[in-house]
């Protein structure tokens, strides 16, 4: 203990804390899903302030472009499994406590036997298939969630699913909302899912010890570029209930991709979109903001998607084909020129965007 | 009487700016038909609502100076 002690002993000295906190860590158990921008940061102080089992659930690799914000990784790691390369990493760090790889993807197939040995999970995942099968998954293992979420300069961070009459990610957001873009697309600065992330470890460590006021049923959010911080409160809904799969069986049976994704009718291939750059009657509309990268190197007009409304008398041609970076935007700009035009034109969206359709071409050409 | 909204992530590429005042609109039900007017994008996108700090789940009566926030879910990690 004399080693620990000295380990522990600024955290020791804390009011409310002491070796009372301590041992509750130690005797704690928890689950880590996602090892990217906020599960760097939050792995590495749960691990520094004596968690005594920490689970890590991820199946990527680690990437150069991965590395100015996921900060247990170094360029020696590109190519490695991240949960490996993540728990050499933290058990340089504190070989005190058991650190649990899972190098797989979390599934509705593996999610409640993996959580079910847990006290309490942190989703730092990256999209809302995942991060809605982990909210389900919790509700019915009865396992407290501690969530954290960004968006280029803005982050969201709260506690679900504790105690009574608790809140979970449905009450909030019933059901996900297939525009919204991931780091991939919108980019973010490596110092929002550190702070995030800390923020994380933070509610986890005051939810284990019981000292201060954790985030349950509250969501808080910060803004990095303003400083600006609020907290909202979250009421459990009664119609969330009907929402969540009723048991195990159910939940097996749920297709959460599915769920989190839509196909519109006004989606078009990378395939098909090849043939319509032929067509000298279609234009091409780029709906992302001014700056945004890779350019296009096939003739296109710019109309952000911020703009698009405003500029629909410059529409003319009868065939429209809109592209963004992942077929997110291109698809609200199909619905707002649909709602204009109706049948008047043949309007598309390129699916999965360029990067998808890039990917292709490389894939083909390779 | 006046509404101050607030306007946080992704939704804030549609309406430009992070705050927004409007005046005598009685309920979130006709507020959110007024912006989706202005901002027709606002209506392909899902988001929570929140008045005074609350997350609202039904159409909610709005009293002068009321805080409106206008909240997108974040996929990011």
């Amino acid at each position: 203990m004399s080693e620990n002690f000295e380990r522990y002993q600024r955290q020791l000295l804390l009011k409310g804390f002491g070796e009372a906190g301590q041992q509750k860590l130690q005797q704690a158990k928890v689950l880590v899903i996602g090892a990217g921008g906020l599960g760097c940061p939050a792995l590495q102080y749960l691990t520094a302030a004596g968690i005594g089992t920490i689970g890590i659930v991820d199946n990527d690799v680690v990437t150069l472009n991965n590395l100015h914000r996921q900060v247990l990784y170094t360029t020696n790691d590109i190519g490695s499994a991240k949960v490996v390369m993540a728990a050499f990493a933290l058990e340089q760090l504190n070989f005190d406590i058991d650190i649990i790889p899972y190098n797989t993807r979390l599934t509705n197939h593996n999610a409640i036997e993996m959580i079910a040995p847990y006290d309490i999970v942190i989703d730092g995942t990256d999209n809302f298939a995942t991060r809605y099968m982990i909210n389900d998954a919790c509700i019915l293992l009865n396992k407290i969630l501690v969530y954290g979420a960004i968006s280029q300069f803005e982050g969201q961070i709260a506690v679900f699913n504790y105690g009574t009459k608790a809140a979970n990610y449905r009450d909030l957001f019933p059901s996900p909302d297939n525009t919204a873009l991931n780091c991939e697309e919108a980019g973010v600065l490596g110092v929002l899912p550190g702070i995030i992330g800390s923020m994380l470890a933070n509610e986890t460590i005051k939810l284990l010890t019981g000292i201060g006021e954790p985030l349950i049923n509250r969501l808080l959010t910060y803004n990095t570029l303003t400083n600006q911080s609020q907290q909202f409160t979250i009421s459990p809904r009664q119609e969330t209930a009907s929402l969540i799969p009723i048991n195990e069986r159910a939940f097996a049976e749920m297709n959460y991709e599915v769920f989190c994704s839509v196909t519109n009718p006004f989606d078009i291939s990378p395939k098909r979109f090849d043939e319509l750059l032929n067509d000298t009657t279609a234009t091409i509309i780029d709906v992302r903001e001014a700056g945004e990268l890779p350019l296009l190197d096939f003739k296109n007009v710019p109309i952000p998607l911020s703009q698009l409304s405003q500029s629909i008398p410059v529409i003319n041609n009868k065939v429209i084909i809109l592209v963004c970076q992942s077929g997110k935007r291109s698809a609200q700009a199909a619905k707002i020129l649909l709602d204009h035009f109706g049948g008047e034109k043949e309007i598309y969206s390129l699916q999965g965007g360029i990067v998808n359709w890039k990917k292709q071409h490389a894939e083909n050409v390779g | 009487m006046q509404t101050n909204i607030f306007i946080f992530g992704q939704l804030t590429d549609i309406i430009l700016k992070g705050e927004l005042t409007v005046n005598d609109i009685n309920d979130t039900d006709t507020l959110m038909e007024h912006l989706n007017k202005q901002y027709p994008a606002l209506a392909t996108i899902k988001y929570a609502i929140a008045v005074n700090k609350n997350i609202i789940t039904k159409n909610t009566i709005l009293q002068d100076t009321d805080a409106v926030a206008l909240m997108p879910p974040f996929s990011g990690g």
